[in-house]
């Protein structure tokens, strides 16, 4: 496996100007001019804080990146399906400004030796941060490509020591409907629940991301914890993570829950089964004008022998 | 002073298209300008459609016969937005595959909807000139004119079949159809409510619109 380290700034890992600006408010606020020393005590007070774009060190490339052009980051933060936050998709980069993302805890039960509580902040110094430059097909027909910060989702799975019998996990996203305006009305029913088989999960391509574009994860894309399956509509990859549970039995996803005959378990991207309402044989790229053909898997074939045998057009 | 309103009014309904061109050409129609100019089309169709069925049950309630004076305009423009929806699916997203869209409308139901209420559309601008209302009657043409229910029925039912789990926007539009559908129900039944109006309908029709 050939793994690199990155050798240069990429210009989204330039702070971005607000960034800054809340920096220089945080410092005013505690009447330092010395950066070091204010990041030391921001270390170590560890405030209730929402994400704030800081750079994620010691990015390692990885193997598993497309070469395609990665969709720019503004694109990316504001045109996002965060029904937690707003059906509309230029909303949540505005509404999850202040969304907390610490303290934040993980906790994992179900089928497993022993229940963990686990903060986020141990959770993503599990394995090294791997940048994975991956093809997002979201199941109205438009992608992006998005270079993730994480690393597989296995090194967590590992960890959690499942027990033998457990056959399936799910992904919980925090329910937090102060925070969360969205979460007021019951346009799904809350909280999110996203599911995997333990194959699928185990496999080397499923993401546990915390950033992307070399950053912290931002709000509106699922701080500060959330799962990227590449080969599976977006709407598998469950954001802002709360707990993860291991089952015998195949759980409920919901927006399968939602509309059963639209939205499947598996939801593995296929060009040959429609959505009841729309054709997936093509996608709109963001930034391109033509669309293109959607591919088999997203174009990850390595992940078809997870699915021999079985009839994908009733697993939809 | 009514043509200066309509000149007024005239540019008021073209702003929308104005607001979408500055927004393409100034790079300001955030990550998927396409879907955006496919939603804002419909959403002005849609709004278009309801403003024109609202001007009778406006002008015999609040007693401005006058307002009959925009009620083509604003028919035109229901039509002229819903023609752009359609170029957008057309062109934008289906790039002018005659097959996909044939398979599209046959297949899909908010297509089919919505693809139906625009054709209801087409008769509606062609005899929507006085020629074509003396040549037809008024009676037929007003028969002809209902059609524009129909449009509107299918214009929310379209919308409603493609959201994906928000129905709160389209059943807002289907609430505001229902209304002023209602109204038509309403006069219907009860003649006598008509009656509180000025001028009948028919009269008007035979008689230039300008």
């Amino acid at each position: 496996m050939l793994i690199k380290k990155a050798d240069d700034i990429r210009p989204s890992e330039i702070t971005p100007e607000n960034v800054y600006l809340n920096r220089r408010k945080f410092l005013a606020g505690l009447g330092l001019t010395g950066a070091a020393a204010a990041i030391a005590i921001e270390e170590a007070a560890r405030p209730a804080r929402a994400a704030t774009g800081e750079q994620i060190p010691g990015i390692v490339k990885s193997p598993f990146s497309t070469t395609e052009k990665v969709t720019p980051m503004k694109d990316v933060t504001h045109y996002n399906n965060y029904y937690e936050f707003s059906v509309e998709k230029e909303e949540p980069a505005q509404l999850a400004e202040k969304f907390k993302t610490r303290p934040w805890t993980v906790t994992i039960d179900g089928a497993v030796s022993k229940k963990q509580v686990l903060d986020v902040d141990s959770i993503i110094k599990f394995a090294p941060a791997e940048e994975r430059i991956y093809r997002h097909r979201c199941v109205e027909a438009w992608s992006i490509v998005v270079p993730w910060v994480g690393f597989s989702l296995s090194e967590l799975i590992k960890r959690a020591d499942p027990l033998g019998k457990a056959k399936f996990v799910d992904f919980t996203t925090i329910f937090d409907p102060r925070d969360m305006p969205g979460q007021k009305r019951d346009v799904l029913d809350w909280p999110y629940v996203e599911g995997l088989r333990m194959d699928e999960a185990m496999h080397p391509l499923a993401l546990l991301c915390f950033g992307m574009y070399g950053q912290e994860l931002p709000n509106q894309d699922g701080a500060p914890l959330r799962i990227v399956i590449p080969w599976k509509y977006g709407f598998k990859s469950a954001k802002a993570i709360v707990r993860i549970r291991f089952t015998e039995k195949q759980p409920m996803n919901t927006w399968n829950r939602s509309a059963p005959n639209e939205y499947g378990f598996y939801a593995n991207v296929n060009p040959d089964v429609d959505h009841p309402r729309w054709s997936q044989k093509k996608e709109r790229r963001l930034g391109e004008f033509f669309k293109r053909p959607t591919l088999m898997f997203n174009g990850y074939d390595q992940v078809a022998s997870l699915y021999s045998g079985m009839d994908l057009k009733k697993n939809f | 002073m009514i043509r200066f309103t309509k000149v007024v009014v005239f540019i008021l309904c073209l702003s929308p298209l104005g607001w979408l061109a500055w927004g393409a050409y100034t790079g300001h129609l955030g990550a998927n300008p396409i879907e955006k100019i496919t939603h804002q089309t419909g959403d002005w169709t849609l709004r278009f459609l309801l403003i024109t069925l609202a001007i009778t049950p406006l002008r015999k309630i609040l007693a401005i016969p006058s307002l009959i004076r925009f009620r083509r305009m604003l028919g035109l423009y229901a039509f002229f937005y819903g023609f752009l929806h359609f170029l957008t699916y057309v062109w934008l997203d289906k790039f002018f595959d005659l097959h996909e869209m044939l398979v599209d409308i046959g297949k899909r139901k908010f297509i089919t909807v919505g693809f139906t209420a625009f054709v209801f559309l087409i008769p509606l601008a062609i005899t929507s000139t006085s020629g074509w209302i003396r040549r037809l009657g008024g009676k037929r043409w007003q028969a002809l004119h209902r059609l524009i229910y129909f449009s509107a029925m299918g214009g929310v039912i379209h919308y409603l079949w493609l959201v994906k789990a928000d129905i709160r926007v389209p059943l807002e539009y289907g609430t505001l159809l229902g209304i002023l559908l209602l109204y038509r129900v309403v006069v219907w039944i009860r003649p006598a409510f008509r009656k509180r109006g000025d001028v009948s309908l028919l009269r008007r029709a035979d008689a230039p619109v300008d």
